[in-house]
């Protein structure tokens, strides 16, 4: 039996209480994180949607844009998934200027899609290697409100692990997973089996 | 999720609208009358402002009929805040829904804040592709309104009163209900949907899972960042504030705070510490010096 593994969900505003629904479903325990006393003891961390601006004015509040650059930098596991693709970000086409965390090598537009009558639902192929679960049927997305990477915005080591309509719309630096979407509302967890299963053990 | 219940049965466009009040969650929505106050609010971490002509305080001191804003100045604040923009429509009033649709509004608040403009139906929320907010007094009413579409639940307070008691009042009739029909033996639960006139399928689903299909937000009498902490332990999700923000002697300070605290509210030392020194809060009122006709709340049906 592997250690049951601990998921830190930053859970300053947004979707957390769908993602710790998510990883407890799981059988891994959650931890809330909302300061830096929050931080020891997990095996990885999860940003969730909401709204960037919100969160980034948090972290910049309760000091933990720093203790968490630390941490990613040594290796910690992120998945951010919407607004957590945008504080990953290394580049925003936008607002460059909010304070974020940063680490993953792509551009990202805010909003790109447009407002919440644009939002939508799509069925996305993914594809990971070495993960054949993810060819065996596609994945529902839903996509609200939600950030763009744009077709150049990829820098170099990130890997596209899926596009729709041309662009990128999951990708993969090392030990940084973002996903322009919300894999946490739809009941198929797969991608967060995925995370807790291949990246929390490289890593 | 089990396609047997209810909301394993609506569409997409209803689970993206659900999506959107999720991704509001642990969050602020603070009513704005300009463009200037949108910027404020969302300086201070707001997760979404409400456009409207007269916070509900104004309104309640201005007397008449309150109606729809002026879509000019929604566009202006449209373009002013990248954060979701919410708007307000009367009750009933489906056209007032259809031009805030037109304006792409993030979201429409079926308001008990406006005049009604209908005093037996509520609009068909399900004709619409925009999400909609309704307020409620108790599990039935909340139920009748994601019955007709609503995505989002919020109960409603006493709005324009800075007065916590009725969002007091709302929220924990509102949970009560909810544990009462979770330790229900199924054969009661028909009877149940006929007493508080709630669709049955919504009872059945409430009863499994212990909570409202979607999102449940406080509304109607937060003043202070206790007032939010206060409610978030009650069973709110997020929470509205209207006239507390912008009524106050330093709203830029009291919006920040306000949003610290929904954060925050379960660690007291760092709610006091959030709380100091924030100037004047709103005046307010007294919701039991308040006559039956000057409350909002019992607009809906």
């Amino acid at each position: 039996m592997p250690d049951r593994k601990t998921i830190g969900v930053l859970a300053l505003q947004g979707a957390f209480a769908r993602h710790i629904d998510v990883v407890e479903s799981l059988g891994a325990a959650a931890v809330e994180v909302r300061d830096p006393d929050d931080l020891p003891g997990i095996d990885a961390l999860i940003i969730p949607g909401g709204e960037s601006t919100a969160m980034s004015k948090m972290l910049v509040r309760w000091g933990l844009i720093e203790p968490l650059q630390n941490l990613i930098q040594g290796g910690l596991p992120v998945f951010g998934t919407c607004a957590g693709l945008i504080l990953m970000a290394d580049r925003l086409k936008d607002w460059d200027a909010l304070p974020r965390l940063g680490g993953l090598n792509v551009t990202v537009a805010r909003n790109a899609y447009g407002r919440q009558l644009d939002s939508f639902e799509a069925s996305l192929n993914i594809n990971i290697p070495g993960s054949p679960e993810f060819s065996e049927s596609v994945m529902e997305g839903i996509f609200i409100r939600a950030p763009r990477i744009p077709a150049d915005g990829v820098g170099s080591g990130v890997e596209v692990l899926c596009s729709y309509d041309g662009f990128p719309v999951l990708v993969r630096q090392n030990n940084i997973v973002g996903a322009a979407f919300h894999p946490e509302l739809t009941g198929d967890n797969r991608l967060h089996e995925w995370f807790l299963r291949d990246i929390i053990t490289t890593y | 999720m089990s396609e047997k219940i209810w909301s394993g049965r609506q569409s997409p466009v209803w689970r993206k609208n659900v999506g959107l009040a999720e991704m509001l969650k642990g969050g602020v929505i603070m009513d704005v009358v300009t463009s200037e106050q949108a910027v404020i609010a969302a300086e201070a971490g707001a997760s979404a402002v409400m456009a409207l002509e007269r916070v509900p305080a104004d309104i309640r001191a201005d007397g008449g009929v309150s109606r729809m804003s002026d879509p000019k100045m929604i566009k202006g604040i449209q373009e002013a805040v990248s954060i979701p923009v919410m708007a307000k429509c009367r009750i009933g009033h489906f056209m007032e829904a259809r031009i805030l649709e037109a304006l792409g509004v993030d979201f429409i608040d079926e308001s008990e804040v406006l005049t009604p403009a209908d005093d037996q139906y509520h609009v068909d929320k399900t004709a619409f592709k925009v999400p909609f907010v309704c307020g409620c007094r108790n599990l039935g009413e909340a139920l009748r309104r994601i019955g007709e579409g609503a995505v989002m639940i919020r109960t409603k307070g006493e709005a324009g009163t800075g007065d916590v008691v009725e969002a007091v009042r709302h929220m924990r009739t509102l949970m009560d209900e909810i544990h009462a029909l979770t330790v229900m033996p199924k054969d009661q639960l028909m009877s149940a949907a006929r007493d508080m006139g709630a669709p049955y399928d919504l009872v059945e689903e409430v009863a499994r899972i212990g909570r409202l299909p979607v999102p449940n937000f406080s509304a109607g009498g937060v003043a202070t960042p206790a007032d939010a902490a206060l409610m978030m332990h009650l069973g709110a999700e997020s929470v509205f504030v209207g006239s507390g923000i912008f009524k106050s002697g330093d709203p830029a300070r009291r919006a920040k705070a306000i949003v610290e605290a929904v954060t925050h509210y379960n660690d007291p030392a760092k709610l006091a510490e959030i709380s100091e020194d924030l100037g004047e809060p709103m005046v307010g009122i007294n919701c039991d010096d308040l006559g039956e006709k000057e409350r909002l709340a019992s607009r809906g049906w």
